[in-house]
């Protein structure tokens, strides 16, 4: 039999408020087992802790049971205490009586009661609890960044920086991600590419880190300290150690018709291409779908004009596999497509364009080289109307658009008519916004000067149509303060369309078993406490694939993301969870349910000898659980049959004795 | 059908292929075909049996009998050999020690029917023209084949031999409107109560003779958690009767993917309970929520409830109660 003592733990009035503290220690003291009880105001403080200590000093105790918060917030500290009095620390169990009960309760009475029964479960559990030894594993010194944006390069130039290796998977043939296609940027009005190019290059040169562009992760195995990952390399047809850059090959492509998704479809590349003058890495890249080399056998310009001879047509798909310590999920984002917004005439009218476009429109690189002029008929726009929050704070119902808010288009569109009305005086600016927001160091100054200084108008109020009008869009609009319907006939109307994670992003999650929440950005670890850090240890999140965020805000968190998996990759060995699973190999049938669903291949299979009837040896097949590998996940025991497969820590009849307890 | 049988078992016992085989003989009654193992050429000749009582599924004999010295013969129906395959995905079976001979089969007789048709002291049947003549000491009476086959041989879902090594007679189709699932169907449109209340009353003649569990090849389990007292369910059943009622919830999930639908378990079941339409709500539910599979058809076959694909349904999204 187990010495138990219970500790309930007021929280200040966090628990006491709702719980009657005294009566549950009341209550709990007369269980089986339990030799001692009572309440205190903080048990998590240095002397709620002594007060512990010493009641396993006095009473004996072999088992523990704190009621008290979440088990994720103080079970380290309980564990930690018990074990300074000898107690093995998986013999403490905590009962989460405040965000289980006294956070989600109102009625003193029936919270009472539920933490009573609470604590019951596990009184009941501890009884049956064994002390259990944790283990060690080695870590592999390498980090894994999937997405090379700013996000992702800020994160691998910080890793490299503290002296670890790291890869950098780029789906695209290029990193830099989104912010190498914007021209300038808020709330400083430097050009993008001069602040994130040499960024750039500092990863393309730096030796701890290796980028594998036009190439993406297919597959995770494995867990914190020792993921195992296959890269497909996608065939470029170019090969990447002879290729210079020179760029000569592009010049000659007969393939000329390309639409350049570089310049979001608004002029033309060839079939081989290198996405931007900096590019890194700087090496070109066929696009199979259009090269007539590859679709008919005919041409071979490319590999004639190649000086290197870099050109490979028979290239093909590799996938190598690497292995990495810590991964970080930094996929970013797309705008969505404004072609569902029939209403603002997108899909319909030229010259209504997205906030991506017209930075394009706008970039010295880009297909007007820098001028602004309206893609009907390559003339200055004279009359500019911006739309904000298309698709953004959509209402749950709303198909097309997203509930949250962008939170970038505020500030990148008052940067746009600050730039328009800068470069082009002679421009009337109008933005109709639902609320402009600009919280942000320096950010709210910088729209005011959109405002008193540039005189851009900013309307409160909806568009409601944009039509095309001869050679001008006509636009209806409602002035909300005014009261009033207006129709302005525009020359440009720019769409901010809002962001959404990108496409790959899902895929990605589930590889790397990592959580996400309705609108496809991955969760944190805790929203508040643990914002860079995913709830699958060894992954961690960098960027906008956590959730809409600027360029400043994206590289704090790639930097605070780099700490975290420099956290992991500074350590020699990580100790392992001991709550895994184990087979009992005189029930396992060897039927491999378990092994299927293991997602990180822990189980493995052997035949061994067994005492059959009469003297007799039967030979069986049982699995048998890789102690280092398996994560405690207990997928395995749910799919066991037999019930030979359990978690030490919570084997099955744990959750049964407290079940039972519950419904006692 | 029989000659064919047994004069190929015999050639295969001559020329050493195998060592013994794995049929049916008469059981306790003329009507109760047992499955049993031959071990010589003489025995063979003596006990072997097969006729349409021959409903019993062999393929789960074979966990024992493929871990013996050389190799075992076995006739396996096209519903059996679906059984067989998951037995073999279950690394239970030894294949290497099995040589599988599939049978064709129409459907077999329900010796129950035939009784409550008022047929007493049947003897042997045999199918003549489509009718099947039963014997029976008082003389031979002639029967309509539909009248006397077994439920589940009426909504058969294969008659094809998903694996074999070789064939005696013709090898049929997957039957794609074998309308399996009509009653589950019925059950779905029921209220919550009045489900409830229907299967309360079906469970309610169990009377835990274990037949069910003991016939079926999916719960081919080295220990059943109900024979371990330490699972903490064995014991359970006797505290209320509906704790005993759970007995067949648990072995429904147990099988739950594993279930081939070969209905041995309704078959044998002394209390006529109708066991398959839990296993045949599972195999609906599964096949709307993660695409149509069928348990045993391909032994490579990734099992849909355990597997993780990036297309699942989401718990939340619900399915048809
Ligand atoms: C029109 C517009 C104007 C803006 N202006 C400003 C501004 O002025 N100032 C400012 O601070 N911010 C601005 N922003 C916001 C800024 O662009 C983002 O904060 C920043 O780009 C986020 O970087 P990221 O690395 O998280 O994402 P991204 O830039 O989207 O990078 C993600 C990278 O990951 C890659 N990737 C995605 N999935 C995979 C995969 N499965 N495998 C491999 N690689 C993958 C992508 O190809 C991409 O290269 C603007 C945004 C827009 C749309
Ligand atoms: S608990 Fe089971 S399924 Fe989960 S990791 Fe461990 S062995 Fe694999
Ligand atoms: S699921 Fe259970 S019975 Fe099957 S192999 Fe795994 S431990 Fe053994
Ligand atoms: S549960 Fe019934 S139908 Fe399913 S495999 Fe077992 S015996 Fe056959
Ligand atoms: S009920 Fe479950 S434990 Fe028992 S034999 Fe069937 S599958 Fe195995
Ligand atoms: S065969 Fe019938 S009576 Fe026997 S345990 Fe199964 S359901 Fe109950």
């Amino acid at each position: 039999m187990q010495r138990i003592g219970v500790f309930i733990c007021h929280c200040g009035t966090n628990i006491a408020g709702t719980v009657d503290v005294k009566a549950v220690a009341e209550a709990l003291g007369h269980e089986a087992g339990v030799v001692f009880s009572t309440e205190y105001q903080y048990m998590c403080s240095e002397s709620g802790q002594q007060l512990m200590r010493k009641a396993i000093r006095e009473h004996k105790l072999t088992g523990v049971v704190v009621c008290s918060c979440s088990p994720r917030m103080h079970e380290a500290t309980f564990r930690k205490a018990a074990s300074l009095e000898g107690i093995n620390p998986y013999m403490v169990e905590i009962a989460n009586i405040r965000e289980h009960v006294s956070w989600i309760h109102k009625d003193m009475k029936e919270a009472t009661e539920k933490a009573i029964i609470l604590g019951r479960a596990a009184i009941a559990k501890v009884h049956l609890n064994q002390p259990l030894q944790a283990g060690e594993s080695p870590v592999t010194k390498r980090a894994l960044v999937i997405g090379g944006g700013i996000a992702g390069i800020q994160t691998a130039l910080d890793i490299a920086e503290a002296g670890f290796e790291v890869d950098i998977v780029e789906k695209s043939p290029t990193i830099g991600g989104k912010m190498a296609q914007l021209d300038k940027t808020f709330p400083t009005l430097d050009c993008a590419a001069c602040i994130l190019t040499p960024k750039m290059v500092d990863a393309g040169q730096n030796e701890k880190i290796k980028i594998f562009a036009y190439s993406e992760v297919e597959a995770v195995k494995g867990y914190v300290g020792n993921f195992n990952v296959s890269i497909r390399r996608k065939a470029r047809y170019v090969d990447e150690t002879k290729c210079t850059g020179c760029g000569l090959c592009t010049e000659k492509c007969p393939q000329k018709k390309v639409p350049n998704e570089f310049n979001m479809g608004m002029n033309n590349r060839h079939a081989i291409y290198i996405p931007f003058a900096q590019a890194v890495p700087k090496v070109a890249t066929i696009d199979a779908d259009y090269c007539m080399m590859l679709k008919t056998g005919k041409c071979g310009i490319c590999s004639k004009v190649c000086g290197a001879g870099a050109i490979d047509y028979k290239q093909q798909d590799e996938v190598i596999e690497r292995q990495y310590g810590a991964i970080v999920a930094a996929t970013g984002f797309n705008p969505i497509d404004a072609k569902a917004y029939n209403e603002y005439g997108y899909a319909t009218c030229p010259d209504v364009v997205t906030s991506l476009e017209l930075e394009r429109l706008m970039n010295a690189a880009g297909p007007t080289n820098g001028t602004l002029l309206r893609p009907s008929d390559n003339e200055h726009p004279h009359t500019v109307v911006f739309v904000q929050c298309v698709g953004s704070r959509c209402t749950e119902t709303d198909e097309r658009g997203k509930p949250y808010c962008s939170k970038i288009c505020c500030m990148y569109t008052a940067k746009h008519a600050m730039l328009i009305r800068e470069k082009y005086p002679d421009t009337d600016v109008y933005v109709f916004y639902i609320d402009v927001r600009t919280p942000g160091k320096n950010f709210d100054e910088f729209y005011r000067r959109a405002v008193e200084q540039y005189g851009v108008h900013y309307i409160k109020g909806m568009v409601g149509k944009v039509t095309q009008n001869g050679k001008q869009l006509r636009v209806q609009a409602s002035d909300l303060l005014a009261g009033e319907q207006l129709h302005i006939d525009a020359d440009l109307v720019v769409l901010a369309t809002a962001i959404e994670p990108d496409k790959t992003a899902r895929s990605i999650a589930t590889m790397l078993t990592a959580s996400m929440d309705t609108n496809d950005f991955f969760t944190e670890a805790h929203p508040k406490l643990r914002p860079v850090e995913s709830p699958t240890a060894g992954i961690f999140l960098s960027g906008v694939c956590q959730g809409p965020k600027d360029i400043p805000e994206t590289v704090s968190q790639a930097s605070a993301c780099a700490a975290k998996v420099i956290g992991v990759l500074a350590k020699d060995k990580l100790t392992c969870n001991p709550c895994v699973a184990q087979s009992d190999e005189m029930l396992c049938n060897g039927c491999s349910s378990c092994e299927k669903v293991c997602p990180y291949g822990a189980i493995s299979y052997s035949d061994k000898e067994f005492r059959g009837p009469n003297r007799t040896t039967l030979i069986r097949r049982v699995a048998s659980v890789n102690p280092a590998v398996c994560q405690g996940c207990g997928a395995c025991t749910v799919a066991c049959p037999s019930g030979a497969m359990d978690l030490k820590g919570f084997s099955n009849k744990q959750i049964m004795a407290e079940v039972d307890a519950i419904c006692q | 059908m029989q000659e064919m049988m047994e004069k190929r078992a015999l050639e295969l016992l001559a020329d050493g292929t195998v060592n013994r085989v794995l049929g049916w003989s008469v059981g306790e009654f003329p009507y109760d075909m047992t499955p049993a193992v031959f071990r010589s050429a003489e025995d063979l000749k003596d006990r072997f049996v097969y006729n349409d009582f021959c409903g019993a599924n062999l393929s789960k004999y074979l966990i024992k009998e493929s871990k013996g010295e050389g190799k075992i013969l076995v006739f396996l129906k096209p519903c059996d050999t679906y059984s067989f395959n998951q037995l073999i995905a279950e690394h239970r079976i030894k294949r290497e020690n099995v040589y599988v001979i599939g049978i064709e089969c129409y459907g077999k007789a329900d010796v129950e029917k035939l009784k409550a048709m008022g047929l007493s002291g049947i003897t042997g049947i045999q199918m003549k023209n489509g009718e099947y003549v039963v014997e029976t000491v008082y003389g031979n009476k002639t029967v309509k084949a539909s009248d006397a086959t077994a439920e589940r041989c009426l909504s058969c879902k294969s008659k094809k031999h998903v694996v074999f090594d070789e064939l005696i007679g013709e090898d049929g189709d997957v039957v794609e409107d074998c309308n399996r699932f009509d009653m589950v169907e019925k059950l779905e449109a029921m209220t919550p109560d009045e489900r409830f209340a229907f299967w309360r009353g079906e469970l309610s003649r169990c009377i835990r003779c274990n037949a069910c569990r003991n016939v079926c090849p999916a719960c081919s389990c080295e220990q059943c958690v109900f024979d371990n007292p330490n699972s903490g369910v064995a014991q359970k059943a006797a505290v209320n009767s509906f704790e005993e009622n759970m007995f067949h919830i648990i072995r429904a999930f147990h099988v739950a993917g594993r279930c081939t639908d070969c209905g041995e378990c309704s078959r044998v079941c002394p209390q006529h309970i109708p066991l398959h339409l839990l296993n045949r709500k599972f195999i609906k539910d599964m096949n709307e929520f993660y695409g149509e599979y069928q348990a045993g058809a391909d032994p490579d076959a990734r099992p849909p409830l355990g597997t993780y694909t990036k297309g699942d349904r989401e718990p939340n999204e619900g399915g048809n109660k």
